[in-house]
């Protein structure tokens, strides 16, 4: 394979022999380095031979090796002859992360933050086999999957503000609950509101620095040191098992397709064929789960927060952003304006100004972003950027992106030694297991500072703050 | 061996081995469980009856792993022992016992099963299996 360097922070995998379109890589050497370890790039040259592609495949910083697409993808497909392909948006459809400010400073919570974590962890069921708090009707379901953050709001969890301040205004409404599998549900059902394990996370954070003033205040960021809230999760067992589904579907519909390609879990449906709609009202549905799961989330954790600051602490969504979907978006191409699948696998969307999408309140400035780290290390808000919008799909990071396996992680690290080591930085931690905190502590994963310097360097996300951690709810 | 783990950099990879194809199918089942918790500390204590028809053997194995998923969301399912298994024809008949989660150590969690990487194959008297997991 031939790269070329662009730029100090761009590099494009040169098309050759299936590949319709060229590979644009955005890193720094050092990233590029560790991202020709594994297969990735190979798997971005995989999705550049699909159907109806269009204009490049992009690797974000944080790519890493995936089934099929590799994290970090994002891929746009023509939605007349083109494909949708429930791999490029993963098995958790609409993992993503929102962050909750307070009016609290880091030395209000300092001295609380034990209690704190104890109440959280107590308040939203973290790991497996933990069941739901919120117990649903099969009907009731089925409504939360067509209406996403509405369903929450009718029901008391929500305020008219959250539901402004989501990605998609906390629903799609492409969304058809008929589509998803009894099986997803029953999966779903007893999941809603549960945190899951692995990298999902309750994280209580203050505001480590600020790089853009003007536009943090208006993000209700106002001061180094303030104490903000980030959620980390997805749509759990239902979102899984419908990306299960589909592919299962495709596989025994339309064997002449998985037979040419080189990895079956690159399956897809071809955009005009009835999976593809079935597949997309599905995800929809999913992706609404997902937004009300971080809701219901949201809401214990407000709970939480008055329980030990009192009635009068007030925790404001930020932001929520999805980081694995994929959606209708307009874009130009050849001098055209084409409707698109933009499928996000490990990507954020990053919008810049004037977009009706985004919420009134930060329209004149561009989306925020917020792009989560590791348990010792940071993470950080951005903003989206018009380059996005003609680089990359209107796309940039989503994390710091694994470089060490579990396996390894697991013979390196011990979790009660990381644990007692970010004690040592003021940094607390409550989860189910000490393997748990091993196989997710900071050494396996890339330096989510250089992650986001790339984007920020590529001008497709501008950091706006940085955010470091005070304590970590685990599942 | 029963099974062995292979470094993966976001997921897990596993082979598992036996004499006979539902030995190793049996043993990829014990390697899944063991990605979340020490399944030699489980009781028998709950039985479930699986029953499957699917296309080819691959499509069997991610049918029947996933099935398994299926009981530890809905139910809390940990896997201790596969008592029974056949597979016959691309059909899999299998008894499996286990416990419910109550406060075992479980530190991961499988998402999905994936095709990723995927094969099952006889070599000599031995059959190997190996799955990616998502997680």
């Amino acid at each position: 394979m031939e790269i070329k360097k662009i730029s100090d922070y761009e590099w494009e995998v040169q098309k050759e022999g299936a590949m319709k379109v060229p590979v644009r890589i955005y890193a720094s050497e050092k990233i590029l380095k560790k991202m020709q370890e594994d297969q990735c790039i190979k798997q971005g040259m995989n999705v550049a031979t699909l159907p109806g592609i269009q204009k490049r495949v992009i690797m974000l910083s944080d790519s890493h090796q995936g089934y099929g697409f590799a994290v970090g993808t994002v891929a746009a497909f023509d939605t007349e002859n083109g494909i949708i392909s429930p791999g490029g948006i993963g098995f958790d459809i609409n993992c993503g992360v929102r962050v909750l400010t307070t009016s609290l400073k880091k030395e209000d919570v300092e001295p609380k933050i034990k209690e704190l974590l104890e109440i959280m962890f107590r308040n939203v069921p973290p790991g497996v086999g933990e069941q739901s708090k919120f117990k649903l009707s099969k009907e009731e379901l089925d409504e939360v999957l067509k209406k996403g953050v509405d369903w929450a709001i009718e029901n008391g969890y929500a305020t008219e503000e959250d539901k402004r301040h989501c990605e998609e205004y906390g629903g799609l409404e492409q969304a058809d609950a008929s589509k998803v599998s009894d099986t997803a549900k029953k999966r779903g059902k007893s999941q809603l509101g549960t945190l899951g394990a692995g990298n999902h996370f309750l994280e209580v954070q203050s505001v480590n620095k600020i790089f853009n003033k003007e536009i943090a205040k208006k993000f209700g960021i106002n001061e180094e040191g303030q104490v903000v809230l980030m959620i980390h999760t997805g749509s759990r067992g239902l979102g899984h098992q419908t990306c299960s589904d589909y592919l299962r579907r495709i596989e025994r519909e339309s064997p002449e397709i998985i037979n040419k390609l080189p990895d079956k879990d690159l399956a897809y449906a071809p955009a005009d064929s009835k999976t593809a709609k079935d597949y997309f009202g599905a995800m929809c549905a999913a992706a609404n789960f997902a937004w009300v799961n971080r809701q219901l989330i949201t809401y214990q954790v407000r709970n939480s927060f008055q329980e030990v600051f009192g009635k009068e602490v007030e925790l404001k969504l930020l932001y929520d952003v999805c980081h694995n979907i994929a959606k209708i978006e307009e874009y130009e191409i050849n001098g055209k304006n084409k409707k698109l699948y933009i499928h996000r696998k490990g990507a954020t969307r990053a919008f810049g100004p004037g977009k009706k999408e985004v919420p009134e309140t930060y329209r004149d400035l561009g989306q925020p972003i917020i792009i989560p780290g590791t348990m010792g290390t940071a993470s950080y808000v951005l903003i989206g950027t018009n380059e996005a919008m003609q680089e990359t799909f209107s796309s940039t990071a989503h994390g710091a992106g694994r470089v060490m396996s579990r396996t390894q992680a697991n013979k390196t690290f011990r979790g009660e030694k990381i644990k007692q080591d970010l004690e040592k930085n003021n940094i607390f931690i409550k989860a189910t297991s000490w393997k748990g905190i091993a196989e997710e502590s900071p050494g396996v994963y890339k330096d989510i500072d250089e992650v986001v310097k790339v984007s920020d360097k590529v001008g497709i996300g501008k950091i706006v703050c940085r955010l470091t951690p005070l304590g970590v709810v685990k599942g | 061996m029963k099974y062995k783990y292979i470094s993966h950099t976001a997921d897990a990879k596993l082979q598992a081995f036996g004499k006979t194809l539902e030995e190793a199918f049996s043993n990829s089942a014990l390697a899944m469980f063991n990605i979340m918790t020490d399944t030699s500390k489980l009781k028998p204590r709950i039985k479930h009856k699986i029953s499957i028809k699917s296309e080819n053997q691959e499509a069997l194995l991610y049918d029947f792993l996933e099935k398994l998923v299926f009981f530890i969301d809905t139910e809390g399912f940990l896997l201790a022992k596969v008592n029974k298994l056949k597979i016959k024809d691309n059909k899999l008949e299998a008894e499996v016992s286990g416990e419910k989660f109550t406060n075992q150590d479980v530190h991961s969690y499988i998402k999905a099963v994936t095709y990723n990487d995927m094969f099952i194959r006889k070599e000599k008297e031995k059959y190997i299996v190996q799955v990616v997991l998502d997680i």
